[in-house]
């Protein structure tokens, strides 16, 4: 596989534009296919994301952390029995199981202005490698706020939130969960912000997102400063949604160079 | 009433619409919908009681109301009886029959399209196996054209997709280049913008015009933004070739997509009095998918095949260049594994290569879905033993704006390698003219950059 030397491959002399995007381009080719080494990069990529899908998650780390920052948590299941099920009918991921909503409706709700629900979605990994450090990051800015116990959810998808919140009649929700991996991002976090969120009332509308969490992509500081400004102008507005605009600016990596076009430039 | 005895047990479906749904080949959305078989012995008396329904029952008892819904106005609106007229005596199971026998001929094929409705084209594929897709499908002969001549007989064409994940354009560029390089681009160079603001897609409009101008590229650009920001773009006198849209197979479907029949004749008429085709004037892409109406909730109680149907009877009013299914793209919850993305896959060109539309496959998945490099493999050779229009080039099957897997440059140079197959004909010229291909339309032994791009990597001091 010392592609340099190997008489079988043909490589490509405009590897130089690699620097312009992330695409595999100039890949090479042995005869007009990829290389084997082009090949099982790609394989990589792929065992990896579907790992991130498919390995179910953990919380059991997660809790003990939380424990150790005084935190109390509570470990729910939805509908959605197992994988397949999960995947194949999202409805079921929108709704807690009976034995999960009993010991919910056991503990009676003190009084509560926001839940963090932490749910596994599409990707375990995500929230197995994120949620934490973003978790406390967060927490120190919502000392004034009365939480919930952290909700942790297997098979969740992000309005398994609205009944959460429901049950404390919680004022604002705040959902972490495993993006849909992509093949050079497979451990994405995803966070979703509802006020007054609602079971079976509240819709995709009445959300903010802010996608994109992992270590190439949006960092936990740039989410963290986009979340409060969003809790700021949701308690202003009283809403959350498409009327309430993310107004934080991006901080582009860009650098100008890519901004000319060799080809015509 | 739709009756049938079968195995000792009587099964009854209540409409044509059920009849279809429960008939249908297993898939996860139409579980999700509710409308699928309970169980394999329901399928198949099902696909019984379709086989003998007449043709002629699918004018008679429309699946969504008439009133209600403007794809039917236009299915039955727009139905031609004369050409229906050769097969108006068939039932399903006859047509089934009769598009395998060598009475089906390509000029038969041709003649009967306008007189088929897509409800009649989906009942039959329920009951066509995956070999009988194939043969029927390679019968089927649509030639489209705008600045090349698409879906001529032992062609391929691909379209060069150079997604970059904040539209940059020296980041589009690479792929563009690295994608001629590899002899891709002949159905479109169509991107699909990061963000769907009117800013981006002129600047993005403007970069492919200038590309294709500069490099002199028999081939033509595409925005995949919507329609309106299109309509926007145009007004302000940007250099469009194609418009595009998804679409799909109900008014109410349509509606979530911000989309009617007017706006889409509207948005055809614009781009047409711009005049950028020089061979040819068909200069609409569409984009569909098994589940796009029951993701919008708007499937009307049909099974998502006969909704995916339904959805190339918009496209075929508008003439399109290119229809192009995205199989795999919508996720495990409407097709489940690669099993049920080819199956899909193959239905969809048939469908559409019989209803006479110029149809291509994204031949892709996601990586939630049960579903791998191999499962597309298998896909994208028996689309092109059925004789597909064009698939998407993607460099290294990753897209990295849109985060899912669809085929390579390599793949189409596998494909075309093994089959014979070529570019569409003004765009192989451009290649070999190059010194991209050889005279054999293969690329060339050495990996030296071709003249006409040297001055422009050596810019960049390589």
């Amino acid at each position: 596989m010392n592609q340099p030397n190997d008489p079988a491959v043909i490589s490509n002399s405009w590897d130089s534009l690699k620097q312009f995007t992330p695409a595999r381009i100039a890949l090479g080719r042995a005869g007009i296919s990829l290389t084997t080494r082009a090949s099982l990069d790609f394989q990589l990529a792929h065992a990896l994301a579907r790992d991130a899908v498919n390995i179910p998650i953990d919380f059991s780390e997660l809790e003990l952390s939380l424990s150790l920052l005084g935190l109390e948590s509570l470990t729910l299941n939805t509908q959605a029995e197992n994988q397949q099920m999960y995947l194949q009918r999202p409805d079921l991921g929108r709704v807690l199981n009976d034995v999960t909503l009993d010991c919910l409706q056991q503990t009676t709700p003190n009084y509560t202005d926001a839940v963090i629900v932490v749910a596994d979605g599409l990707s375990s990994k995500a929230i197995e490698h994120h949620a934490l450090p973003f978790l406390t990051l967060l927490l120190p800015q919502l000392q004034a706020y009365h939480l919930a116990p952290v909700c942790l959810v297997k098979h969740g998808r992000v309005a398994i939130g609205d009944a959460i919140a429901e049950h404390y009649a919680a004022r604002l929700c705040i959902v972490l969960i495993g993006e849909r991996p992509g093949l050079s991002s497979p451990d994405s976090m995803g966070l979703y912000f509802t006020y007054q969120a609602r079971a079976k009332l509240s819709t995709d509308a009445d959300r903010n997102c802010i996608s994109n969490i992992h270590s190439n992509g949006l960092s936990y500081k740039q989410a963290l400063k986009k979340l409060m400004f969003l809790i700021n102008e949701a308690e202003k507005l009283k809403l959350t949604g498409v009327n309430l605009k993310d107004e934080t600016t991006e901080m582009t990596t860009d650098n100008q160079l890519q901004w000319v076009n060799f080809l015509l430039d | 009433m739709y009756k049938v005895h079968l195995a000792q047990l009587s099964y009854d479906f209540k409409t044509l619409r059920n009849l279809m749904a429960k008939a249908t080949p297993s898939r996860s959305g139409d579980y999700l919908a509710g409308v699928g078989a309970a169980n394999n012995l329901e399928r198949v008396a099902a696909q019984w009681a379709l086989a003998d329904v007449p043709l002629k029952q699918f004018l008679n008892e429309a699946l969504v109301p008439y009133e209600q819904d403007e794809v039917t106005r236009l299915i039955i609106d727009e139905h031609d009886i004369a050409a229906f007229a050769p097969i108006s005596h068939l039932t399903v199971g006859d047509f089934r029959n009769w598009l395998l026998s060598e009475q089906a001929t390509t000029e038969v094929l041709t003649s009967i399209a306008q007189g088929l409705t897509p409800e009649m084209v989906a009942a039959v594929s329920k009951i066509m196996r995956i070999q009988d897709l194939i043969l029927v499908a390679k019968k089927c002969r649509v030639m489209t054209q705008f600045r090349n001549t698409i879906g001529l007989e032992n062609r391929l064409s691909t379209r060069l997709q150079p997604n970059h994940p904040t539209d940059n354009p020296a980041g589009v560029a690479a792929s563009i280049l690295d994608g001629l390089l590899y002899g891709c681009g002949d159905a479109v160079i169509g991107i699909n913008p990061a963000s769907d603001n009117l800013e981006a897609t002129l600047r993005l409009l403007h970069m492919l015009n200038d590309v294709i101008e500069r490099y002199q590229i028999p081939t033509q650009s595409c925005v995949l933004a919507h329609v309106t920001t299109t309509l926007k773009a145009i007004a302000q006198g940007a250099p469009v070739d194609l418009v595009f849209q998804s679409i799909a197979g109900t008014q109410k479907a349509n509606d979530s997509f911000g989309i009617n029949l007017n706006l889409l004749n509207e948005a055809r008429h614009a781009v047409l009095e711009l005049g950028r085709g020089t061979l040819g004037n068909n200069c609409m892409y569409f984009e569909t998918g098994q589940g796009s109406a029951l993701s919008a909730n708007a499937h009307e109680g049909m099974d998502q095949q006969t909704c995916e149907v339904r959805a190339y009877a918009v496209a075929r009013k508008f003439k399109p260049l290119l229809v192009n299914t995205v199989v795999g793209f919508i996720g495990p919850e409407y097709l489940y594994d690669g099993k049920q993305i080819i199956r899909a896959g193959l239905e969809d060109h048939f469908c559409g290569k019989l209803l006479g539309l110029p149809m291509g496959c994204d031949i892709c998945y996601t990586n939630h879905a049960e579903a791998d490099q191999d499962d597309m493999d298998s896909l994208l050779t028996q689309l092109a033993v059925a004789g597909n229009t064009f698939i998407m080039g993607i460099p290294g099957s990753d897209d990295v704006m849109l985060n899912y897997q669809s085929t390579s440059f390599h793949d189409a140079l596998y494909v075309r390698q093994v089959l014979g197959l070529r570019p569409a004909p003004e765009f192989e010229r451009w290649l070999q003219q190059q010194g991209i291909f050889n005279a054999d339309n293969q690329l060339l032994q050495k990996s030296e950059v071709p003249a006409l791009f040297k001055a422009s990597l050596q810019k960049l001091g390589r």
